[in-house]
């Protein structure tokens, strides 16, 4: 394999190339589409409406409490086609290499995407693999696409959310950035705090088969967390969301760190979690669907829809109310 | 490490049992105007909803206590100044990152390529500088009595093993003599300080004594917490009631009336008293912690012979206003249009904990 480190001749079309997509990459992935390595990946015909999304993944470190950037390049696609009601049928794979990352790191990164793309049931059809020249990159991008088929007559449905609908989340919020944090500034905490990242598909498609249309509408809090996630839903459903500061699920090591560093857990970003807009209803029922999975047993009601204009608030576990809005830029450590 | 207790100082029974008790005691009196000095205290007062919750029986009256908020312009063109010097890094406190100086600020910067980064602690700045003996490393040394001990430390951990390319760029701050500042002045009417938590663990209750004295105003040290204030707010107004002028110390868990005796060492060792301007405030006498001359190697100003200007501020903006608490934010003409979190005009606005930001962010209507 010419070395432990990724050369640039690994990513100049010849043997080398060919060596380190064959045994090392494809290797792993192993499955009757991907594995003729043709330039497309061949996946027949799909029953029902067809879901498309891609997402970038770049993270400091690359290997984190909890997970990896290879963990976290499968799940979020497969999570973005999971909120959309969509069964993931395959994704692609396309690798940045940074010259000189370390290839045993590389081959954890990929078999933790082969174990997470196992879990969530889903086959990597088709990748790509480049090498940077040293400092044009941050040691690994990942690039992931994925397809999935809508489940028969479940669609996202926005317009269909009106006031007594409850809003749930399906576990601890802050985990996943939270973790990363830590990592990346060597704070030294004596219970250790591990990033969520992880699959939904089987958790939220679950819930759909017994809920159908009662689900309305599910986003996965990501980049800029709850806080952003609910105002962006608020919005697009137009309605008043009232959350409820008791009931909000934050891990006791999330909510020090928290506190020491001036974080507000509602915008730290999650890799593991569902918001679902609700029928008032079958919310209960649907927290308990949700708890019946690993992923989900945090899973919580946390708040209203309301009357009023749209947007969101949150009443404060001391009897107060107040906004939450979108934040602007990242959050930044307080000073004093 | 794990934080415990932090449900208990947000009990909703407990919290509105205590607001009970306030209206009860209170009556019909007018609402008094008390100032949480501490920009911690706004962002807590305005993230538990406490200021509706209180409506008509104190007008709370954010000061001046945000670092970020109080730096003048001239203290970020100087940064940015010393950052242009080729080989220079600058290390600063996240939230200084998007104070807008007279042209630019340190963000814009950074993308046209000078080099700041954030670190939590001025101890990492030193390490930078011990590991690239090639540049110089400048921190941003903004605060008050609660980063002022971490700087004079950093300065000492630089001293002591010999570090001669890491300097500080001091615009440390003091509270006590600020609040008297603001009491004497006759546009602001204040009846009660609601004063620091962090700041008095490091300083002590009895710094306020004088302001208590002198003044004959009511001071209380309180807590973070929502129930911390709650509390602290009662009890300022019990001494209202009761005619006192005295300090009570709310947050006894963490400050004691003397202090942190180490700390204050520290911060005597590497600092000595000297003016400030605060934005929009002006300079106040004394109020500004310089570094002594025993380590001007270690002193920014000193080092590159540059000079922090007392600069005039721009106009429209009336965060002085603000900081001294004559007015609410939403007063000020450019609150919300021409001033936001996402385009700040004013400090007030940058920072997490300015006043201005809390009530963007919080405020319900």
């Amino acid at each position: 394999m010419g070395g432990d480190k990724i050369l640039l001749s690994h990513g100049e079309g010849g043997k080398r190339t060919r060596d380190l997509i064959r045994r090392v990459i494809a290797k792993r992935f192993e499955n009757p589409v991907l594995s003729p390595l043709f330039d497309s990946g061949l996946l027949g015909c799909l029953d029902g409406e067809i879901a498309f999304t891609t997402d970038g993944y770049v993270i400091t470190p690359p290997i984190f409490p909890g997970g990896d950037i290879g963990r976290l390049a499968v799940c979020g696609t497969l999570n973005d086609l999971s909120v959309c009601g969509a069964r993931p049928v395959a994704i692609s794979c396309s690798l940045i290499l940074e010259e000189g990352f370390p290839l045993s790191t590389l081959e954890t990164i990929l078999d933790s995407m082969k174990a997470a793309a196992a879990e969530g049931s889903v086959l990597v059809a088709c990748g790509d693999t480049k090498v940077v020249e040293k400092g044009n990159a941050d040691g690994i991008f990942i690039t992931t696409s994925g397809v999935g088929t809508l489940r028969d007559g479940w669609r996202p449905a926005p317009e269909n959310v009106r006031p007594g609908d409850r809003v749930i989340l399906s576990g601890t919020m802050g985990d996943h950035q939270a973790a990363v944090l830590i990592a990346r500034n060597r704070l030294e905490l004596s219970a250790a705090v591990l990033s969520d990242v992880a699959p939904l598909s089987s958790m939220l498609l679950g819930a759909l088969d017994e809920y159908g249309g009662k689900v309305r509408f599910m986003r996965d809090p990501t980049r800029g967390g709850v806080g952003v996630s609910l105002n962006e839903m608020a919005e697009s459903s137009g309605v008043r969301i009232v959350l409820d500061e008791r009931r909000l699920p934050v891990a006791e090591n999330v909510r020090g760190i928290c506190e020491i560093l001036g974080f507000d857990p509602l915008y730290l970003a999650n890799e593991g979690k569902a918001l679902l807009l609700v029928d008032g209803q079958a919310a209960d029922g649907i927290v308990a669907s949700l708890r019946k999975s690993g992923y989900g047993k945090n899973a919580a009601v946390i708040g209203e829809v309301t009357e009023g204009p749209p947007g969101v608030l949150m009443r404060t576990s001391v009897g107060g109310m107040r906004a939450v809005d979108y934040p602007v830029g990242d959050q930044l450590p307080r000073i004093c | 490490m794990q934080l415990k207790f932090i449900d208990e100082f947000r009990d909703p029974a407990l919290a509105r049992g205590v607001v009970g008790t306030i209206r009860e005691a209170w009556g019909d009196r007018p609402p008094m105007r008390l100032m949480e000095v501490c920009g911690t205290h706004t962002v807590s007062i305005a993230r538990a909803g406490i200021r509706p919750l209180l409506a008509g029986v104190v007008t709370m009256i954010s000061g001046p206590g945000c670092p970020v908020c109080v730096t003048p312009d001239g203290y970020i063109d100087a940064a940015i100044g010393l950052g242009k010097r080729p080989g220079t890094i600058l290390a600063t406190f996240g939230d200084m990152l998007r104070v807008p100086g007279r042209e630019s600020s340190l963000e814009k910067e950074r993308g046209r390529g000078i080099d700041a980064r954030v670190l939590y602690s001025p101890l990492d700045a030193v390490e930078i500088a011990a590991a690239h003996p090639d540049r110089e490393v400048v921190f941003l040394g903004v605060g008050f009595e609660t980063t002022a001990p971490s700087i004079a430390g950093a300065i000492l951990s630089a001293a002591e093993r010999g570090i001669p390319n890491f300097s500080v760029l001091s615009s440390v701050r003091t509270i006590p003599l600020a609040m008297e500042a603001l009491a004497s002045d006759p546009e602001v009417k204040i009846e009660g300080f609601l004063c620091p938590a962090h700041v008095s663990v490091i300083i002590g209750s009895d710094a306020y004594l004088p302001i208590a004295e002198k003044f004959g105003l009511p001071c209380v040290v309180a807590g973070f917490e929502p129930l911390d204030i709650l509390y602290g707010i009662y009890l300022l107004l019990r001494q209202k009631i009761r005619g006192a002028a005295t300090v009570e110390n709310e947050y006894a868990r963490a400050a004691t009336p003397a202090g942190n005796r180490r700390a204050l060492e520290v911060i005597a060792r590497v600092f000595r008293p000297a003016d400030i301007a605060w934005r929009g405030i002006g300079v106040l006498s004394g109020t500004g912690l310089r570094i002594a001359d025993a380590f001007s190697a270690f002193d920014a100003e000193k080092k590159f012979g540059i000079e922090i200007p007392f600069a005039a501020e721009k106009t429209a903006c009336r965060c002085g206003d603000v900081l001294k608490g004559t007015i609410a934010p939403p007063q000020c003409p450019l609150f919300g249009k021409a001033c936001t979190p996402e385009a700040p005009y004013g400090p007030c606005m940058v920072s997490s904990e300015g006043t201005c930001a809390a009530y963007f962010k919080y405020g319900v209507e």
